[in-house]
Protein backbone atom coordinates (compact mmCIF):
# COMPACT_ATOMS: atom_id res chain seq x y z
CA UNK A 1 0.00 0.00 0.00
CA UNK A 2 1.16 3.33 -0.62
CA UNK A 3 2.24 5.14 2.30
CA UNK A 4 0.60 8.23 1.31
CA UNK A 5 -2.44 6.47 1.04
CA UNK A 6 -1.60 4.92 4.97
CA UNK A 7 -1.44 8.10 5.88
CA UNK A 8 -4.45 8.76 5.22
CA UNK A 9 -6.56 5.76 6.35
CA UNK A 10 -4.53 7.11 9.77
CA UNK A 11 -5.08 10.07 9.88
CA UNK A 12 -8.78 10.02 8.88
CA UNK A 13 -9.29 7.23 11.71
CA UNK A 14 -7.68 9.38 14.15
CA UNK A 15 -9.51 13.08 12.90
CA UNK A 16 -13.02 11.42 12.15
CA UNK A 17 -12.87 7.99 14.83
CA UNK A 18 -15.58 5.87 14.29
CA UNK A 19 -17.97 4.33 17.34
CA UNK A 20 -16.01 7.10 19.42
CA UNK A 21 -18.36 7.56 21.93
CA UNK A 22 -19.05 7.08 25.65
CA UNK A 23 -21.93 4.77 26.56
CA UNK A 24 -23.63 4.03 29.76
CA UNK A 25 -25.25 0.66 28.49
CA UNK A 26 -24.99 -2.34 30.83
CA UNK A 27 -25.67 -4.75 27.96
CA UNK A 28 -21.43 -3.77 27.24
CA UNK A 29 -18.88 -4.79 28.93
CA UNK A 30 -16.41 -2.07 30.05
CA UNK A 31 -12.50 -2.21 29.82
CA UNK A 32 -9.56 0.30 30.15
CA UNK A 33 -6.64 0.01 28.06
CA UNK A 34 -4.10 2.83 29.38
CA UNK A 35 -0.41 2.43 28.65
CA UNK A 36 2.19 2.63 31.28
CA UNK A 37 5.05 4.57 29.41
CA UNK A 38 2.21 7.32 28.15
CA UNK A 39 -0.82 8.75 28.52
CA UNK A 40 -3.18 7.03 26.12
CA UNK A 41 -5.80 6.02 28.08
CA UNK A 42 -8.93 5.03 26.22
CA UNK A 43 -12.30 2.79 27.53
CA UNK A 44 -13.99 0.04 25.32
CA UNK A 45 -17.30 -0.74 25.48
CA UNK A 46 -18.53 -4.22 23.55
CA UNK A 47 -22.01 -6.03 23.27
CA UNK A 48 -21.66 -9.88 22.82
CA UNK A 49 -24.83 -11.36 21.98
CA UNK A 50 -24.84 -15.05 21.31
CA UNK A 51 -21.46 -16.01 20.55
CA UNK A 52 -21.49 -12.53 17.91
CA UNK A 53 -19.88 -9.01 18.54
CA UNK A 54 -22.78 -6.55 17.99
CA UNK A 55 -21.39 -3.94 18.55
CA UNK A 56 -18.35 -1.87 19.80
CA UNK A 57 -17.83 1.90 21.12
CA UNK A 58 -14.67 3.33 22.31
CA UNK A 59 -13.99 6.68 24.50
CA UNK A 60 -11.26 8.13 25.87
CA UNK A 61 -8.26 10.37 25.36
CA UNK A 62 -4.84 8.53 23.07
CA UNK A 63 -2.42 9.89 20.60
CA UNK A 64 -2.98 9.19 16.45
CA UNK A 65 -1.87 6.09 16.55
CA UNK A 66 -3.70 4.33 19.30
CA UNK A 67 -6.73 6.49 18.23
CA UNK A 68 -6.88 5.17 15.12
CA UNK A 69 -6.01 1.54 15.54
CA UNK A 70 -9.21 1.45 18.06
CA UNK A 71 -11.10 2.98 15.53
CA UNK A 72 -9.66 0.27 12.57
CA UNK A 73 -9.93 -2.31 14.98
CA UNK A 74 -13.57 -1.85 16.24
CA UNK A 75 -14.57 -2.08 12.48
CA UNK A 76 -13.02 -4.97 11.75
CA UNK A 77 -14.37 -6.50 14.53
CA UNK A 78 -18.00 -5.97 14.76
CA UNK A 79 -20.02 -8.80 13.70
CA UNK A 80 -17.37 -11.63 13.78
CA UNK A 81 -17.82 -14.63 16.52
CA UNK A 82 -15.53 -14.60 18.95
CA UNK A 83 -13.04 -17.15 17.63
CA UNK A 84 -12.82 -15.47 14.68
CA UNK A 85 -12.66 -12.05 16.56
CA UNK A 86 -9.96 -13.48 18.86
CA UNK A 87 -7.82 -14.96 15.28
CA UNK A 88 -7.75 -11.38 13.88
CA UNK A 89 -6.48 -10.08 17.16
CA UNK A 90 -3.55 -12.84 17.16
CA UNK A 91 -2.97 -11.70 13.84
CA UNK A 92 -2.58 -8.55 14.32
CA UNK A 93 -0.58 -8.96 17.31
CA UNK A 94 1.91 -11.48 15.32
CA UNK A 95 2.16 -8.23 12.01
CA UNK A 96 3.10 -5.62 15.11
CA UNK A 97 5.64 -7.97 17.22
CA UNK A 98 6.98 -9.05 13.36
CA UNK A 99 5.90 -12.87 13.13
CA UNK A 100 4.15 -14.44 10.29
CA UNK A 101 0.49 -13.08 9.54
CA UNK A 102 -1.63 -13.44 7.13
CA UNK A 103 -2.65 -10.01 5.58
CA UNK A 104 -5.81 -11.14 4.18
CA UNK A 105 -7.38 -11.11 7.78
CA UNK A 106 -6.47 -7.44 8.57
CA UNK A 107 -8.47 -5.05 5.86
CA UNK A 108 -7.68 -1.53 6.95
CA UNK A 109 -5.44 -2.20 10.07
CA UNK A 110 -2.66 -3.57 7.01
CA UNK A 111 -1.62 0.47 7.83
CA UNK A 112 0.41 -0.58 10.32
CA UNK A 113 2.46 -3.18 8.83
CA UNK A 114 5.16 -1.07 9.27
CA UNK A 115 4.81 0.33 12.67
CA UNK A 116 7.39 -2.62 14.32
CA UNK A 117 10.11 0.00 12.88
CA UNK A 118 9.11 2.66 15.15
CA UNK A 119 9.57 0.89 18.61
CA UNK A 120 8.26 3.80 20.73
CA UNK A 121 5.05 3.80 18.89
CA UNK A 122 4.34 -0.38 18.39
CA UNK A 123 2.98 -0.36 22.04
CA UNK A 124 -0.26 2.28 20.70
CA UNK A 125 -1.30 0.37 18.15
CA UNK A 126 -1.93 -2.67 20.47
CA UNK A 127 -3.21 -0.57 22.98
CA UNK A 128 -6.88 -1.47 21.92
CA UNK A 129 -6.10 -5.19 21.47
CA UNK A 130 -4.52 -5.38 24.74
CA UNK A 131 -8.07 -4.31 26.28
CA UNK A 132 -10.11 -6.02 23.71
CA UNK A 133 -8.41 -9.37 23.97
CA UNK A 134 -9.67 -9.28 28.16
CA UNK A 135 -13.03 -8.85 27.21
CA UNK A 136 -13.09 -11.42 24.42
CA UNK A 137 -11.76 -14.06 26.24
CA UNK A 138 -13.93 -13.79 28.88
CA UNK A 139 -16.70 -15.17 26.43
CA UNK A 140 -14.65 -17.88 24.83
CA UNK A 141 -14.26 -19.71 27.56
CA UNK B 1 24.53 31.25 27.97
CA UNK B 2 27.43 29.13 29.07
CA UNK B 3 26.56 26.67 26.12
CA UNK B 4 30.06 25.71 25.60
CA UNK B 5 30.21 23.50 29.35
CA UNK B 6 27.95 21.66 28.46
CA UNK B 7 29.13 18.06 26.23
CA UNK B 8 25.08 17.50 25.54
CA UNK B 9 24.94 20.80 23.70
CA UNK B 10 27.47 19.57 21.10
CA UNK B 11 24.65 17.08 20.04
CA UNK B 12 22.14 18.32 17.59
CA UNK B 13 19.52 18.12 19.90
CA UNK B 14 17.57 21.33 21.27
CA UNK B 15 16.46 20.24 24.89
CA UNK B 16 13.69 22.17 26.54
CA UNK B 17 12.83 19.34 29.37
CA UNK B 18 14.56 21.02 31.86
CA UNK B 19 11.71 21.05 34.55
CA UNK B 20 12.64 16.93 33.62
CA UNK B 21 16.00 16.91 34.59
CA UNK B 22 18.94 19.51 33.29
CA UNK B 23 21.83 18.94 31.19
CA UNK B 24 25.46 18.42 33.55
CA UNK B 25 28.36 20.74 32.88
CA UNK B 26 31.68 19.22 32.13
CA UNK B 27 32.97 20.35 35.61
CA UNK B 28 30.71 18.25 37.27
CA UNK B 29 31.38 15.14 35.12
CA UNK B 30 35.07 16.07 35.73
CA UNK B 31 34.85 16.27 39.77
CA UNK B 32 32.73 12.61 39.98
CA UNK B 33 34.69 11.31 37.80
CA UNK B 34 37.73 12.25 39.61
CA UNK B 35 36.95 10.75 42.57
CA UNK B 36 36.09 7.14 40.70
CA UNK B 37 39.47 7.83 39.20
CA UNK B 38 41.54 8.76 42.16
CA UNK B 39 40.15 8.72 45.93
CA UNK B 40 37.43 5.83 45.17
CA UNK B 41 36.59 4.90 49.09
CA UNK B 42 34.21 4.59 51.16
CA UNK B 43 33.01 7.74 53.13
CA UNK B 44 33.26 7.48 57.09
CA UNK B 45 35.93 5.67 57.45
CA UNK B 46 39.16 8.35 57.82
CA UNK B 47 41.74 5.42 58.07
CA UNK B 48 43.65 6.06 55.52
CA UNK B 49 44.32 8.96 53.22
CA UNK B 50 41.89 9.12 50.01
CA UNK B 51 38.73 7.58 52.54
CA UNK B 52 39.70 11.23 54.63
CA UNK B 53 39.68 13.03 51.09
CA UNK B 54 36.11 11.71 50.38
CA UNK B 55 34.64 12.47 53.97
CA UNK B 56 35.90 16.10 53.16
CA UNK B 57 34.36 16.50 49.71
CA UNK B 58 31.55 14.79 51.10
CA UNK B 59 31.09 17.26 53.93
CA UNK B 60 32.23 19.91 51.52
CA UNK B 61 28.83 19.69 49.32
CA UNK B 62 26.68 19.55 52.73
CA UNK B 63 28.53 23.05 53.53
CA UNK B 64 27.93 24.25 50.36
CA UNK B 65 24.35 23.38 50.46
CA UNK B 66 24.12 25.01 53.52
CA UNK B 67 25.25 28.32 52.12
CA UNK B 68 23.08 28.15 48.96
CA UNK B 69 19.48 27.57 50.91
CA UNK B 70 21.00 29.90 53.95
CA UNK B 71 20.13 27.00 56.74
CA UNK B 72 21.20 28.20 59.90
CA UNK B 73 23.24 24.63 60.34
CA UNK B 74 24.97 22.19 58.64
CA UNK B 75 22.65 19.44 60.25
CA UNK B 76 19.75 20.61 58.44
CA UNK B 77 21.55 19.46 55.47
CA UNK B 78 20.32 15.51 55.04
CA UNK B 79 21.33 13.76 51.24
CA UNK B 80 18.38 11.33 50.22
CA UNK B 81 17.91 10.13 46.59
CA UNK B 82 15.68 13.15 45.55
CA UNK B 83 12.86 14.81 45.95
CA UNK B 84 10.50 12.10 45.64
CA UNK B 85 12.50 10.36 48.54
CA UNK B 86 13.01 13.59 50.84
CA UNK B 87 9.03 14.23 50.86
CA UNK B 88 8.51 10.10 51.44
CA UNK B 89 10.71 10.83 54.42
CA UNK B 90 8.63 13.91 55.82
CA UNK B 91 5.56 11.76 55.43
CA UNK B 92 6.83 8.93 57.15
CA UNK B 93 9.32 9.79 59.75
CA UNK B 94 7.95 12.68 60.89
CA UNK B 95 4.15 13.54 60.84
CA UNK B 96 3.29 9.32 60.57
CA UNK B 97 4.33 9.94 64.08
CA UNK B 98 2.32 13.61 64.76
CA UNK B 99 -0.80 13.59 63.27
CA UNK B 100 -3.63 11.59 64.49
CA UNK B 101 -6.91 10.73 62.91
CA UNK B 102 -9.35 13.75 61.84
CA UNK B 103 -5.81 16.38 61.17
CA UNK B 104 -5.97 17.72 57.99
CA UNK B 105 -3.51 18.01 55.37
CA UNK B 106 -3.71 20.65 52.88
CA UNK B 107 -2.18 20.44 49.19
CA UNK B 108 -3.13 21.80 45.92
CA UNK B 109 -4.75 19.72 42.74
CA UNK B 110 -1.46 21.27 40.99
CA UNK B 111 1.17 18.80 43.17
CA UNK B 112 3.36 16.79 41.82
CA UNK B 113 2.95 12.69 42.29
CA UNK B 114 5.94 13.26 45.06
CA UNK B 115 3.98 15.49 46.96
CA UNK B 116 0.63 13.96 46.89
CA UNK B 117 1.02 10.08 47.13
CA UNK B 118 2.79 10.30 50.35
CA UNK B 119 0.06 12.25 52.01
CA UNK B 120 -2.63 9.76 50.15
CA UNK B 121 -1.19 6.95 51.99
CA UNK B 122 -0.42 8.39 54.99
CA UNK B 123 -4.18 10.01 55.34
CA UNK B 124 -5.48 6.50 54.75
CA UNK B 125 -3.19 4.71 57.58
CA UNK B 126 -4.11 6.99 60.24
CA UNK B 127 -7.37 9.05 59.29
CA UNK B 128 -6.60 12.09 58.22
CA UNK B 129 -8.28 14.31 55.73
CA UNK B 130 -6.53 15.81 52.76
CA UNK B 131 -7.99 19.22 51.94
CA UNK B 132 -7.46 21.23 48.56
CA UNK B 133 -6.44 24.99 48.52
CA UNK B 134 -8.28 26.33 45.43
CA UNK B 135 -6.73 28.77 43.03
CA UNK B 136 -7.61 31.90 41.29
CA UNK B 137 -8.33 32.58 37.31
CA UNK B 138 -4.21 32.05 36.94
CA UNK B 139 -3.92 29.02 38.70
CA UNK B 140 -2.78 30.80 41.43
CA UNK B 141 -2.60 30.31 45.21
CA UNK B 142 -3.38 33.56 46.93
CA UNK B 143 -3.06 34.48 50.49
CA UNK B 144 -6.68 35.07 50.78
CA UNK B 145 -7.74 31.42 49.91
CA UNK B 146 -5.36 29.73 51.93
CA UNK B 147 -6.37 31.65 54.89
CA UNK B 148 -10.19 30.29 53.97
CA UNK B 149 -8.92 26.62 53.52
CA UNK B 150 -7.43 26.54 56.66
CA UNK B 151 -9.70 24.76 59.45
CA UNK B 152 -8.72 23.69 63.42
CA UNK B 153 -7.87 20.59 62.17
CA UNK B 154 -4.95 21.66 59.35
CA UNK B 155 -2.09 20.47 60.83
CA UNK B 156 0.40 20.71 57.45
CA UNK B 157 0.15 22.52 54.46
CA UNK B 158 2.71 20.92 51.69
CA UNK B 159 3.31 22.60 48.36
CA UNK B 160 5.92 23.04 45.72
CA UNK B 161 6.82 26.32 45.87
CA UNK B 162 6.81 26.40 42.02
CA UNK B 163 4.17 23.56 40.14
CA UNK B 164 5.92 21.68 37.34
CA UNK B 165 3.06 21.99 34.50
CA UNK B 166 1.69 25.69 36.21
CA UNK B 167 5.32 26.79 37.00
CA UNK B 168 3.26 29.34 39.58
CA UNK B 169 5.09 30.58 42.00
CA UNK B 170 3.64 30.18 45.90
CA UNK B 171 4.16 32.58 48.65
CA UNK B 172 5.90 30.33 50.25
CA UNK B 173 7.13 33.32 53.08
CA UNK B 174 3.60 34.38 53.54
CA UNK B 175 1.83 31.04 54.02
CA UNK B 176 4.56 30.15 56.67
CA UNK B 177 3.56 33.16 58.42
CA UNK B 178 -0.03 32.07 58.45
CA UNK B 179 0.87 28.63 58.91
CA UNK B 180 3.17 29.31 61.83
CA UNK B 181 0.48 31.63 63.45
CA UNK B 182 -1.60 28.49 63.64
CA UNK B 183 0.80 25.90 64.75
CA UNK B 184 0.66 24.49 61.16
CA UNK B 185 4.04 23.16 59.46
CA UNK B 186 5.05 24.14 56.34
CA UNK B 187 6.39 21.25 53.72
CA UNK B 188 7.60 22.68 50.87
CA UNK B 189 9.08 20.54 47.28
CA UNK B 190 11.57 22.69 46.15
CA UNK B 191 12.30 20.09 43.00
CA UNK B 192 11.04 23.08 40.34
CA UNK B 193 12.15 26.58 42.34
CA UNK B 194 15.66 25.67 43.81
CA UNK B 195 17.30 25.22 40.60
CA UNK B 196 16.11 28.99 39.25
CA UNK B 197 16.20 31.09 42.21
CA UNK B 198 18.07 32.30 45.00
CA UNK B 199 16.80 30.78 48.50
CA UNK B 200 16.75 31.44 51.69
CA UNK B 201 15.05 28.93 54.02
CA UNK B 202 15.61 30.97 57.27
CA UNK B 203 13.67 34.16 55.80
CA UNK B 204 10.57 31.56 54.09
CA UNK B 205 11.01 30.13 57.49
CA UNK B 206 9.84 26.90 56.09
CA UNK B 207 10.05 24.23 58.32
CA UNK B 208 10.73 21.26 55.37
CA UNK B 209 11.99 21.17 51.78
CA UNK B 210 13.34 18.85 49.85
CA UNK B 211 14.92 19.04 46.08
CA UNK B 212 16.78 17.16 43.70
CA UNK B 213 20.44 17.88 42.09
CA UNK B 214 19.70 16.62 38.96
CA UNK B 215 17.14 19.22 38.10
CA UNK B 216 20.11 22.14 38.98
CA UNK B 217 22.74 20.46 36.66
CA UNK B 218 23.69 17.82 39.16
CA UNK B 219 23.75 14.03 39.03
CA UNK B 220 20.99 12.04 38.93
CA UNK B 221 20.15 9.72 42.41
CA UNK B 222 21.23 12.69 44.73
CA UNK B 223 18.53 14.89 46.81
CA UNK B 224 18.41 17.04 49.74
CA UNK B 225 15.88 17.31 52.62
CA UNK B 226 15.93 20.44 54.61
CA UNK B 227 14.40 20.45 57.98
CA UNK B 228 14.52 22.84 61.09
CA UNK B 229 16.94 21.19 63.53
CA UNK B 230 14.19 20.65 66.13
CA UNK B 231 12.00 19.18 63.66
CA UNK B 232 14.73 16.35 61.99
CA UNK B 233 15.63 15.59 65.37
CA UNK B 234 12.12 13.78 65.78
CA UNK B 235 12.24 12.62 62.87
CA UNK B 236 12.34 8.33 62.88
CA UNK B 237 14.75 7.09 60.27
CA UNK B 238 13.19 5.42 57.57
CA UNK B 239 16.21 3.42 56.84
CA UNK B 240 17.96 1.13 59.30
CA UNK B 241 21.34 0.32 58.91
CA UNK B 242 25.50 1.10 58.60
CA UNK B 243 26.75 4.28 59.14
CA UNK B 244 23.66 6.30 61.18
CA UNK B 245 24.43 3.64 64.21
CA UNK B 246 26.68 4.32 67.55
CA UNK B 247 26.53 1.27 68.56
CA UNK B 248 24.46 -1.90 69.05
CA UNK B 249 24.13 -5.23 70.58
CA UNK B 250 22.59 -8.51 70.47
CA UNK B 251 20.03 -7.34 73.44
CA UNK B 252 18.54 -5.00 71.08
CA UNK B 253 19.67 -1.79 72.53
CA UNK B 254 20.56 0.67 69.73
CA UNK B 255 22.17 3.88 70.08
CA UNK B 256 21.96 6.07 66.66
CA UNK B 257 24.47 8.31 65.58
CA UNK B 258 23.37 12.37 65.43
CA UNK B 259 22.07 14.34 62.73
CA UNK B 260 22.68 14.12 59.75
CA UNK B 261 24.18 10.59 59.35
CA UNK B 262 21.77 9.46 61.45
CA UNK B 263 19.42 9.87 58.47
CA UNK B 264 21.94 8.82 55.98
CA UNK B 265 21.73 4.94 56.30
CA UNK B 266 23.97 2.62 54.12
CA UNK B 267 26.70 3.67 51.77
CA UNK B 268 25.59 7.32 50.38
CA UNK B 269 25.79 8.09 46.20
CA UNK B 270 29.37 9.33 47.37
CA UNK B 271 30.37 10.52 43.39
CA UNK B 272 26.94 12.39 43.18
CA UNK B 273 27.06 14.12 46.16
CA UNK B 274 30.27 15.02 45.49
CA UNK B 275 29.49 16.26 42.06
CA UNK B 276 26.28 17.69 43.49
CA UNK B 277 28.92 20.13 44.84
CA UNK B 278 30.68 21.00 42.13
CA UNK B 279 27.28 21.77 40.61
CA UNK B 280 26.20 24.40 43.07
CA UNK B 281 29.40 25.72 42.71
CA UNK B 282 28.69 26.60 38.78
CA UNK B 283 25.34 27.97 39.62
CA UNK B 284 26.47 30.17 42.31
CA UNK B 285 29.08 31.12 39.91
CA UNK B 286 26.87 32.30 37.70
CA UNK B 287 24.11 33.87 40.02
CA UNK B 288 20.91 32.83 40.61
CA UNK B 289 19.79 36.22 39.64
CA UNK B 290 20.99 35.90 36.56
CA UNK B 291 19.48 32.74 35.68
CA UNK B 292 16.51 33.55 37.07
CA UNK B 293 16.27 36.78 34.90
CA UNK B 294 17.90 34.71 31.65
CA UNK B 295 15.05 32.54 32.51
CA UNK B 296 12.74 34.93 32.84
CA UNK B 297 13.44 36.96 29.43
CA UNK B 298 13.45 33.91 27.54
CA UNK B 299 9.83 32.82 28.31
CA UNK B 300 8.83 36.18 27.29
CA UNK B 301 10.19 35.68 24.25
CA UNK B 302 8.40 32.76 23.73
CA UNK B 303 5.03 33.51 24.88
CA UNK B 304 5.47 36.76 22.67
CA UNK B 305 5.82 34.66 19.84
CA UNK B 306 3.25 31.68 20.89
CA UNK B 307 0.69 34.17 21.53
CA UNK B 308 0.38 35.11 17.93
CA UNK B 309 -0.51 31.31 16.73
CA UNK B 310 -4.10 31.03 16.79
CA UNK B 311 -4.17 27.48 17.02
CA UNK B 312 -2.05 27.37 20.24
CA UNK B 313 -3.38 27.24 23.70
CA UNK B 314 -0.90 28.64 26.00
CA UNK B 315 -2.41 27.12 29.19
CA UNK B 316 0.06 29.13 31.87
CA UNK B 317 0.10 32.27 29.82
CA UNK B 318 1.22 34.06 33.51
CA UNK B 319 3.88 32.10 35.30
CA UNK B 320 6.79 32.91 37.29
CA UNK B 321 9.24 29.95 35.73
CA UNK B 322 10.78 28.95 32.91
CA UNK B 323 7.56 26.74 31.92
CA UNK B 324 5.36 26.94 29.55
CA UNK B 325 2.52 24.48 29.02
CA UNK B 326 0.82 24.51 25.67
CA UNK B 327 -1.74 22.65 23.44
CA UNK B 328 -2.31 22.51 19.97
CA UNK B 329 -5.92 22.52 18.78
CA UNK B 330 -7.23 19.62 17.93
CA UNK B 331 -3.97 17.50 18.22
CA UNK B 332 -3.26 15.55 21.26
CA UNK B 333 -0.22 16.66 23.04
CA UNK B 334 1.99 13.22 22.26
CA UNK B 335 1.18 13.56 18.95
CA UNK B 336 3.00 16.90 19.01
CA UNK B 337 6.02 16.00 20.96
CA UNK B 338 6.34 13.00 18.15
CA UNK B 339 7.00 15.85 15.42
CA UNK B 340 8.91 17.93 17.36
CA UNK B 341 11.08 15.21 17.91
CA UNK B 342 11.91 14.58 14.10
CA UNK B 343 13.43 17.52 13.95
CA UNK B 344 15.30 16.53 17.59
CA UNK B 345 13.57 18.92 19.75
CA UNK B 346 13.12 17.60 23.50
CA UNK B 347 9.66 18.34 24.77
CA UNK B 348 7.36 16.44 27.46
CA UNK B 349 4.25 15.76 26.38
CA UNK B 350 1.47 14.30 29.07
CA UNK B 351 0.19 15.23 32.58
CA UNK B 352 3.69 15.52 33.86
CA UNK B 353 3.26 13.36 36.84
CA UNK B 354 0.43 15.87 38.19
CA UNK B 355 -2.65 13.48 37.38
CA UNK B 356 -4.55 15.53 39.72
CA UNK B 357 -3.75 18.76 37.24
CA UNK B 358 -7.05 18.71 35.31
CA UNK B 359 -9.04 19.81 38.26
CA UNK B 360 -7.10 22.39 38.09
CA UNK B 361 -7.05 23.62 34.79
CA UNK B 362 -9.50 21.36 33.12
CA UNK B 363 -6.83 19.98 30.75
CA UNK B 364 -5.06 16.66 31.41
CA UNK B 365 -2.08 16.60 29.24
CA UNK B 366 -0.07 19.36 27.61
CA UNK B 367 2.98 20.01 25.96
CA UNK B 368 5.48 21.05 28.36
CA UNK B 369 8.36 22.86 26.97
CA UNK B 370 10.76 23.28 30.23
CA UNK B 371 13.29 26.62 30.02
CA UNK B 372 16.83 26.57 31.49
CA UNK B 373 19.89 29.55 31.25
CA UNK B 374 21.59 27.66 28.39
CA UNK B 375 18.23 27.64 26.03
CA UNK B 376 18.49 30.60 23.67
CA UNK B 377 16.42 32.52 21.65
CA UNK B 378 17.18 30.95 18.11
CA UNK B 379 16.16 27.50 19.60
CA UNK B 380 12.90 29.26 20.41
CA UNK B 381 12.33 30.19 17.12
CA UNK B 382 13.31 26.94 15.71
CA UNK B 383 10.55 25.53 17.97
CA UNK B 384 7.85 28.48 17.21
CA UNK B 385 8.85 27.79 13.47
CA UNK B 386 7.71 24.42 13.70
CA UNK B 387 4.57 24.74 15.76
CA UNK B 388 3.37 28.00 13.46
CA UNK B 389 2.53 25.56 10.59
CA UNK B 390 -0.93 23.23 11.95
CA UNK B 391 -0.39 21.64 8.48
CA UNK B 392 3.17 20.67 8.86
CA UNK B 393 2.24 18.83 12.06
CA UNK B 394 -0.82 17.17 10.98
CA UNK B 395 1.35 15.44 7.59
CA UNK B 396 4.68 14.94 9.54
CA UNK B 397 2.90 13.85 13.42
CA UNK B 398 3.23 10.02 12.54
Amino acid sequence: MDPEVKREIIMDNYLNPKNKIRIEDSSYDKVNSNNESCIDNIDIFVKVTDDIIEDIKFDGEACAISTSSTSIMINNLIGLNISEAIKYIDNFDNMVNEKDYDRELLNEAIVYEDIYKQNNRKHCALLPYIGIRKVLEKYSK
Amino acid sequence: MNREDFPMLDKDIIYLDNGATTLKPKCVLDKMNDYYENYSANAHRGDYDISYKVDLEYENTRNLVKEFINAKYLEEIVFTSGTTESLNMIANGFFANYLEAGDEILITTSEHASNVLPWFRLAKKIGCKIGYIPVDDNYYITIENVLKSITPQTKVIALAEITNVIGDKRPIKEIAKIAHERNIFVVVDGAQSIPHKKTDVQDLDVDFLAFSAHKMCGPTGVGVLYGKKALLEQLEPVNMGGGMNESFDSENEVFLKSLPTRLEAGTPNIAGVIGFGEAIKYLTNIGMDKISETEHNLREYLIDKLIKISHIDIINLESDSGIVSINVDGIFSQDVAYYLNKYNICVRAGNHCAKIIKKTTGVANSIRISLYFYNTESEVDELVELLSNKDKILKEML
